[in-house]
Parts: structure tokens; sequence; C-alpha cells
């Protein structure tokens, strides 16, 4: 999956690693901002009330 | 042959090579995001509460500029400021009315059935112990005698620690007007401070025990 995305990338291996890089970073901006909120609910490791 | 899919192996060694490998990539790929959940967990969600924790504060420091007293409590709305002395002289948060996800997130919650602060009864507080920015932490380590001070508009409430306890987490006699003992009428003003115990568990709920020791109205 990796070797096939690194032969789609265009150009010079130079700027294929910084093509990368800001791949890496959309993934890592749209699973802290939109993915992660969305199941942070579903995980119990901090309940603090007391409810029957 | 006696290992089965062996013959596969050898038949097609450049597709078992591209499966193993995608499989690899896949493992290696989840557990990133999972140690990046983690991370959100403990620190992403504190930004988040920082933000509303703002949004609290203003929300008093106006109505204490204009001389607003409390009538009725709304679910949401700031409710007093909590600081806690012997867990830095920094350490203040706007307190929130309601104990609901969405109030614990921006900060420590008040139990709406609960006493007011300062009140005859049991002013019960929850919060976070490791997610959003974590308000009780570290409200284990708080000692007998140690203040506990509630800023409300009105007057500044100080308590003083009793005891600590860890209990199930369905345990409700923590919440009533006499910590423990339901059906009791109150004559002193109570506070209890309930979160999660262990940390990073649902378990059991640590809780911590006051008394109302001095009340100082707001001269402004």
């Amino acid at each position: 999956m990796y070797a096939w995305l690194w032969r789609k990338l265009p150009g010079s291996p130079r700027t294929r690693v910084l093509t990368a890089l800001v791949l890496v970073a959309a993934a890592v901006a749209v699973l802290w901002c939109v993915v992660f909120p969305l199941f942070e609910p579903v995980v119990t490791l901090d309940e603090v009330t007391v409810q029957k | 042959m006696a290992i089965p899919g062996a013959r596969i192996v050898q038949e097609y060694p450049d597709r078992m090579r591209a499966m193993l490998r995608a499989v690899g990539e896949t493992s290696i790929t989840a557990g990133l995001i999972l140690m990046l959940f983690c991370a959100y967990l403990l620190w992403g969600t504190g930004a988040y509460t920082q933000r509303q924790q703002l949004l609290l504060q203003r929300e008093l420091a106006a109505d204490r500029a204009a001389q607003e007293r409390l009538r009725t409590v709304r679910p949401g709305q700031a409710l007093a400021v909590l600081r806690i002395p012997r867990l830095g002289h920094d350490y203040e948060y706007a307190i929130v009315e309601g104990v609901g996800s969405t109030h614990l997130k921006r900060g420590p919650g008040h139990y709406p059935d609960s006493a007011m602060p300062g009140q005859t009864g049991n002013f019960v507080l929850s919060g976070h112990r490791t997610t959003y920015a974590a308000p009780f932490n570290e409200i284990d380590e708080l000692e007998r005698d140690d203040e506990i001070v509630v800023e409300a508009r009105e007057a500044r409430y100080t308590y003083r620690v009793t005891s600590q306890d860890i209990v199930r987490p369905d345990e409700v006699d923590v919440l009533a007007p006499v910590p423990g003992k339901p059906g009791i009428r109150p004559v002193r003003a109570f506070i209890t401070l309930t979160t999660c115990h262990p940390e990073y568990s649902a378990a059991e709920r640590l809780i911590v025990y006051g008394v109302l020791k001095e009340t100082e109205p707001r001269s402004e």
C-alpha cells in the first residue's frame, strides 16, 4: 500500500517526501479534528459520576 | 505437502508476499492511529476544555461586574470558581451546572439536584480524572483539613476536606444531603467531589468529602 503510494507520487524523491509529509499531516488532521471527536464518547475510560 | 497453504506459497510467492505486506502495513497503520487516539484523549480533549473554561470564566466575571446574583441556574451555566490550594496556587476551574457528558467536557460539573454552594446539604461536584483537562486528576492527594474554595457570585465558601473513599459506581448514597446517610436531614453544609478510580478506568469512583468552614460574603 505504501510502496504503491510512493510509486504514484510524482516528481523527484525530494518532492515525493514533501508530498508524503503533507499527506500524513492531512490524515492526522482529519483524524484529530473529525474522527476522534466522534469516537471519543464510545470510550468510557473516564466515567466520573455516581448514578444508578 | 503436509502444510496446507504451502502449495499456494510455492506457486504464487509474489502474491503471498504482497498479501503479507498489506496485512503488516495495515497493522502498523492501525497501531499508529490507536497511539494517536490515546494522545488525543489525554491532551487533545484538554484543549477543548481550556477554551470552554475561558467562556465560563468570562460569564462569571461579567456577572460579578454587574453584581448579578443567581436566581435560577440553567444547565450549562457557569456556577462558581473552584480553587484547591493543595493542588497548586494556579488551580482554578469554573464549575458548570450539570453532570451530563457535554457539561463535564467543559469543566467540573455540579449535580443539579444537590445543594448550591454554601447551602445546608451536600454540594456535589464531578470532574474528569484523565481526559478533558483532567480537573480532578489529583484529588486523591487531598488530605484532611485541606481547603476547597468555592467562589460563587454572592460569597466565597471555604470547605475543609474531611475524608476520602472509594465506592462502586452506583453508590448514590454519597450524593445524599448528608453524604452516605440518605434520609437524614442535614444541618451542615457539605461538599463532595467524585471522579473515576483507578485512573483510566470506570470500575470505581473516588470520593472526597468536605464540610463548610468559612463563608465570606462578597463586599463589592
